[in-house]
């Protein structure tokens, strides 16, 4: 529900970034989420493309890559992707989250 | 051309957050982000909070909600000050929104401040505001199964407030089995099982919160 503002940030950092570079046409912006962040990918895609209009970033394609929840014991170090919310480790230890809350723009192609 | 950026988007809302959590800690005020669904009881939850500590702190309340005052007017009764924030369709609070509020308070003479966020489960946890700690509230009527559907605010939350015991008998809500899930999901939460509407359990948290606060009003 709050891909909106999510996405003026996206824009405003995309346009800023373009600006300092002195880009005529920003072509992509690729965008790191995390699976526990609840981000809906196509709505951020919805809202860039009505929020981009007459700016540099008009028309670009957003990209979007989910990041799937990892998690590392503290016990054993052992690294695995969680699903059903186990975090429960093979030697009995309780993992602790090392990745699926990211929130990111990881990269921009401009022209 | 391809530029790598490793850009936090959020990056504006916790530069801002983090100027809070300065202006908090040199204060020493202690700050509760309270987060849960629409009628989960977090205005009852703050008016116990309330009665129970406001001759022995200093507590303001900042109200987020979409539109109206009903909330802040139900607050103010109890005679805190209270501040309204319409967020005028914004599904949660952002750090600069509370920066705003704060010039409506008299931050040296504030112990606790209590932010009841807009009535959600996604969209408040993933931004700050400054605060010492943020709670969630889950009643009873909502379901055992809201943080396999909402996992990120039961893992980023420091306190899980379980609201509603006493309509326990009247549905399949499953409490060891919530506390197993959450407790996987962040270890070493801290879950009060309360009743808004009887007052059973209230004590308990009043005890954490008050033991939290007292270590805070130390520092000042």
């Amino acid at each position: 529900m709050h891909e909106m503002a999510i996405t003026e940030s996206i824009l405003s950092i995309v346009l800023a970034e373009a600006e300092k570079r002195d880009a005529t046409r920003v072509k992509t912006v690729k965008i790191e989420v995390g699976e526990l962040t609840n981000i809906v990918g196509d709505c951020v895609q919805f809202y860039f493309e009505l929020m981009s209009k007459d700016t540099l970033a008009s028309g670009a394609e957003v990209e979007i890559e989910e990041v799937p929840l990892q998690a590392r014991c503290p016990s054993c170090g052992s690294v695995k992707k969680i699903e059903n919310l186990d975090f429960l480790c093979e030697c009995g230890g309780v993992m602790k989250i090392i990745a699926g809350k990211e929130l990111a723009i990881s990269a921009i192609e401009i022209e | 051309m391809e530029i790598k950026l490793q850009q936090n988007i959020l990056a504006a809302n916790d530069k801002i957050a983090v100027d809070l959590a300065k202006i908090f800690k040199d204060k020493g005020i202690y700050v509760i982000n309270l987060m849960a669904s629409p009628g989960a009881g977090k205005t009852s939850f703050i008016l116990h909070t309330i009665e129970a500590l406001k001759n022995k702190l200093s507590v303001a309340v900042i109200e987020g909600d979409i539109a109206s005052k009903v909330d802040a007017e139900k607050v103010r009764e109890h005679g805190v000050s209270t501040i309204q924030i319409n967020t005028g369709g914004a599904c949660h609070l952002d750090a600069n929104m509370i920066r705003g509020a704060l010039n409506f308070l008299n931050l040296d003479e504030t112990d606790l401040i209590i932010i009841e966020n807009v009535g959600n489960l996604v969209c408040p946890v993933e931004f700050d505001l400054g605060e010492t700690v943020k709670v969630v509230i889950l009643s009873v009527p909502e379901g055992d199964d809201k943080p396999l559907k909402y996992p990120r605010i039961f893992a980023d939350s420091q306190v899980l407030i379980v609201n509603k015991m006493d309509l326990l008998d009247y549905t399949d809500f499953n409490v060891d089995g919530l506390k197993r899930t959450v407790n996987n999901l962040n270890p070493g939460i801290n879950i009060f099982e309360i009743s808004c509407k009887s007052a059973d359990g209230i004590d308990n948290w009043i005890s954490w919160l008050k033991d939290k606060t007292d270590k805070f009003l130390k520092l000042k």
